[in-house]
């Protein structure tokens, strides 16, 4: 096992890359900690996928190296780095038995037949496949194949990193409980850095212990799932989680208020200096919640039960602001809307400020 | 998914039924009408019962021919198939040079059959034909036209020649509807090259190869025109395929009866094997019923 | 208004779908809610005409339609895959349907700028759809299946395929869509948030069977059968072992208050309560507590799924904050039991939880 460094790494599909735009990923410095839990999130053509295969070694980076510890792996082989895959469509022989499948990556390396029996029976224990070993893979659930490919991501001990390219695509919403908690039990028994790569906040959120969020081949946070949410770095990261994503109201900033184009005034959580460009407050739906008196007006356009929780879509000075009201709370008779001056985000540019408070903490 | 029941369908069907029943069962029933009756011509007939069928089937010259005909098959299909699949697994997947050896391997199936049979006739020719001269300058004794075996061999290069490519292609259809994630997961199995060939890609190709070994069977087991340009089914008999013996008792000895009964004979031969191949290639997929994606 | 009267279709000795009647009002949005397999798709197709049903009839305002091909029936079916003709640009594409249907210029034009104003697809009429984004190419499905005002709407899964954000985006624009088209709406999901997403009725299907049909949060507030609160939870509905023995339930170490229980027959039965009713803190002073091992934690930023383990059952909680706990420790969970659902030997609802009748 290793960690896993990124230096100076880009990469153009491009022969000779002009600009920035022509770059599918454009240069970062990361490092991945050994044993860490990550997933890399972002919507599609985001480069979360050339990133993935840069690190597998599937495709080599036009710009920079990748280490795995001291080593440099740029240039070697998808083998030699010693790495799992899971892919986004179940991958398994046909031909072969359950039980032969997971086996087969430990007899391609000449593992001795007591130690792979007891490999294979241990993680056909922690997918659900005991019953199953001796079928054939053919002819089984797309979900149950999906098993066999966790199962023989899983099977090497060794493994430098094991990586899942949006493995649960084809999978049912019932079984994808059952199979992200697997996934987090075999991540806490044995320890293997894990990057797990998705379109889907929830699978990503849920899994990761650092999620790394990725927009137009750039990673614009790295953080845990409570960054992310609370202090999203940029607009998009407040967009792209959450659901829906984050409200924006353009603003003006001065210390510890914000002035509305209308004339309102939003009290904020803490002061900030100046501010230039074009600046913005964020609020989480879930932050703000409706009111009788003392905060915006509102005009609700919908309001939809999605059980747990109402969402109450409406406008602000025209601009749409989503509420996230709990369940048995009323949302009849407030007109207005008010939010919860700490986490209020300021975002100037689209990136996020950082109130005096934070940077002298 | 299963197909809607639609009865309105057969009406659509009725026209292509009429056309197969004036260019295929009408004709066919003429054999069958020949192969029970004794004619001298003129429109007369005689009640034969099975005797022709009789006749044939203790022929031994009709015995012989279909000996040949299974050899010759059994090797065509023991090169063709393995060969088609070697040079499939080979070709460049994309790019320039994979149009260009796929425009190359499409080549001698554009060919017509006494075309391919007039090419290898004059080029094996040990006067005028390189191949011939070349094996001659060589050292070798070869001559197609009095020696048995240097003819088998020619009809058998010849036939690699005009049909590997059919195999190879339908192959390489098959290797290309192969998703990339197949081979990046083998490469960090750390499969070898073999095991990538058992587990992922020959059963990949196995619906493929199925249609291959059956064209190719069928084919191979009614060649009649190159050989016949060839070695014109000698020297002696020795290249006289079921086909060129049906020929030759049909056209040369004006034998109609034998003929036909023989004709229907061999259809039903044909018939037969085919069947077998594939039900036996089928039921190697029955352990493996696939579950159906949608309902 | 579509009727399906005994409907059923078996398909070589394989029953695919159990009879089964149910009627769509004109302009509603049903969903068919069920897993993968439970028989939404074949469901939708007897609808569309394009499977003929084993046994029962199809009416469609009150004639039947039940032999009728599916060409002449009025229908508009939208795939999981984006389908489009990829020769042809968008404007033709969502022109295709009336040209077909020998519709005069004018009107076709008019038609088609209509339906893609209101997909926004304006800007892209001149494109080809391997040109578009995903979820540009299955707007460009959908006006193609709105645009020839069909009266039933057919979604198999129509998002099933796009990007959580794009899905997202949609799930707004689809209600708002059907409002203004006036048809019968029949959308296919996985998906129970989905479902409660888009309101309208939900039917719930399993096993080829329909479990229950009704306004989309009363299916949801007041499931029918344990199957039913399984189908339209997610996650899934936690479900442990109940006993009632002289007026009283026992819940597995736990005793629940006094309550309406009369309806329960004696012996053992089924609790089941959704995964945000379970809390970390005492709720109020009626809540029954159970000690539980931890199994897993899972951080959504906001919130935190915690699976544990109690006995033999196995539950997942949905709690509000962040709460960094170690696996394998024990833990103290509570539930009000206004929440608890209470299923008699089986699997049907007998007690609803209180908080579903209040609201």
């Amino acid at each position: 096992m290793a960690q896993i460094t990124l230096k100076n790494l880009a990469h153009s599909y491009l022969p000779n890359p002009q600009s920035e735009t022509d770059y599918a990923l454009k240069e970062m410095d990361h490092v991945w900690q050994d044993g860490g839990a990550y997933a890399l999130l972002g919507s599609s053509g985001c480069g979360k996928t050339t990133l993935l295969n840069i690190i597998s070694g599937l495709l080599t980076p036009s710009h920079g190296r990748v280490l795995f510890g001291d080593r440099d792996v740029t240039d070697a082989t998808t083998a030699e780095r010693n790495i799992a895959q899971v892919f986004q469509f179940p991958v398994v022989y046909d031909t072969m038995n359950v039980r032969d499948n997971l086996a087969f990556p430990l007899k391609n390396r000449g593992k001795d037949a007591a130690y792979i029996k007891a490999r294979v029976d241990q993680i056909a224990r922690m997918i659900g496949m005991e019953a199953w070993l001796d079928r054939k893979a053919q002819g089984l659930t797309a979900d149950a194949k999906q098993k066999i490919s966790l199962g023989r991501g899983m099977v090497r001990e060794d493994v430098n990193a094991i990586l899942f390219d949006e493995p649960l695509t084809v999978i049912d919403p019932h079984m994808k409980w059952e199979l992200r908690t697997q996934l987090k039990e075999l991540h806490r028994q044995f320890g293997h850095t894990m990057i797990y790569v998705t379109h889907d906040q929830t699978e990503a959120l849920t899994f990761a212990q650092k999620v790394v969020v990725m927009y137009e081949g750039r990673v614009v946070q790295m953080g845990t799932p409570e960054e992310l949410f609370e202090r999203p770095a940029h607009t998009f990261v407040g967009y792209f989680i959450g659901s829906p994503g984050m409200n924006f109201l353009e603003a003006d900033v001065q210390g510890d208020r914000a002035l509305l184009p209308g004339g309102e005034t939003v009290m904020l959580g803490a002061h900030y200096g100046p501010v230039a460009g074009r600046v913005q407050i964020g609020i989480r739906p879930e932050h703000a919640t409706l009111v009788a008196s003392g905060g915006l007006p509102l005009t609700i356009r919908r309001i939809e039960d999605v059980g747990r929780h109402r969402l109450v879509r409406g406008e602000v000075m025209g601009r749409p602001l989503n509420v996230v009201m709990p369940e048995g709370m009323p949302v009849e008779g407030l007109p207005q809307v008010a939010f919860a001056p700490q986490k209020i985000n300021v975002y100037a540019d689209d990136w996020r400020v950082v109130p005096q408070e934070e940077g002298a903490a | 998914m299963e197909k809607t029941q639609n009865n309105k369908a057969w009406f659509l069907v009725l026209p292509v039924l009429v056309i197969v029943a004036f260019s295929a069962v009408i004709p066919l029933m003429t054999v069958v009408n020949y192969s029970v009756n004794d004619t001298f011509g003129n429109n007369e007939f005689f009640w034969a019962g099975l005797e022709w069928f009789d006749e044939m089937v203790h022929s031994s010259r009709l015995h012989e021919a279909l000996g040949r005909q299974t050899l010759f098959s059994a090797i065509i299909l023991a090169i063709e198939v393995p060969l088609g699949i070697f040079v499939a697994l080979n070709m460049p997947k994309k790019g320039f040079w994979a149009s260009l050896v796929l425009v190359l391997m499409a080549l001698p199936l554009l060919i017509p059959f006494n075309v391919v049979g007039t090419i290898w006739q004059i080029f094996g020719r040990t006067d005028i034909g390189l191949l011939g001269r070349g094996l001659k300058a060589l050292g070798l004794d070869y001559n197609y036209t009095s020696d048995p075996l240097d003819a088998w061999i020619t009809v058998i290069v010849m036939d690699v020649w005009h049909w590997t490519s059919l195999v190879a292609l339908l192959c390489y259809a098959g290797l290309q509807s192969i998703p990339q994630a197949y081979y990046q997961a083998a490469r960090i199995d750390q499969a070898s090259r073999w095991a990538v060939f058992r587990y992922i890609e020959l059963p990949k190709m196995k619906g493929v190869l199925l249609i291959a070994v059956l064209l190719r069977f069928m084919d191979s087991f009614m060649i009649y025109t190159e050989p016949f340009v060839v070695t014109g089914g000698g020297p002696g008999n020795s290249t006289t395929f079921l086909s060129i013996d049906l020929v030759k008792m049909a056209v040369g000895q004006f034998d109609l009866g034998p003929a036909a009964a023989f004709s229907i004979m061999y259809f039903l031969v044909i018939l037969l094997v085919s069947w077998v191949f594939y039900t036996v290639m089928t039921n190697l997929d029955r352990s493996q019923t696939d579950i159906p994606e949608a309902m | 208004m579509l009727e399906l009267q005994g409907i059923s279709r078996s398909v070589g000795g394989k029953v695919h779908i159990h009879p089964t009647n149910l009627t769509l009002q004109k302009g509603s949005m049903n969903v068919l809610l069920g897993p993968t397999l439970a028989g939404k798709t074949s469901l939708m197709r007897l609808m569309a005409g394009l499977d003929q049903p084993t046994t029962g009839r199809i009416l469609w305002d009150g004639s039947d339609v039940t032999g009728q091909r599916v060409q002449d029936r009025g229908v508009a079916m939208v795939y999981q895959q984006f389908i489009n003709y990829p020769g042809l640009t968008v404007y033709e594409n969502i022109a295709s349907p009336l040209r077909i249907l020998g519709r005069p210029r004018d009107e076709i034009d008019r038609k088609v700028r209509e339906t893609a104003d209101m997909l926004h697809l304006t800007p892209m009429l001149g494109r080809k759809p391997l040109e578009l984004s995903g979820g540009q190419q299955q707007r460009c499905a959908l006006a193609r299946a709105l645009v020839k005002g069909a009266g039933l709407v057919l979604l198999d899964e129509p998002l099933a395929n796009l990007d959580y954000k794009l899905r997202e985006e949609l799930r707004v624009e689809i209600p708002r869509i059907f409002e203004a088209s006036g048809a019968i709406f029949v959308y296919a999901t996985t998906e129970p948030e989905e479902a409660l997403l888009l309101g309208g009725n939900t039917a719930t299907l399993w096993q080829g069977r329909i479990t229950q049909f009704g306004p989309t949060p009363i299916v949801y507030r007041q499931p029918v059968d344990a199957t039913t609160a399984r189908v339209f939870s997610d996650p899934p509905m936690n479900f442990v072992a109940a006993r009632k023995q002289d007026g009283a339930v026992t819940l597995g170490d736990s005793q629940l208050p006094a309550g309406s229980f009369s309806d329960l027959p004696d012996g053992a039965c089924l609790a089941g309560f959704r995964a945000n009713h379970l809390s970390l803190t005492r709720p109020g002073p009626a809540a029954v507590e159970f000690t539980c091992t931890l199994a897993a934690t899972e951080i959504t930023g906001s919130e935190t799924f915690v699976h544990v383990e109690h006995g033999a059952d196995r539950w997942v909680g949905l709690v509000e904050g962040v709460h960094l706990l170690t696996p394998g420790q024990p833990l103290s969970v509570w539930l009000d039991p206004a929440h608890v659902y209470l299923f008699d030997a089986s699997e049907r609802l007998v007690v609803p939880a209180a908080y579903a009748l209040a609201g």
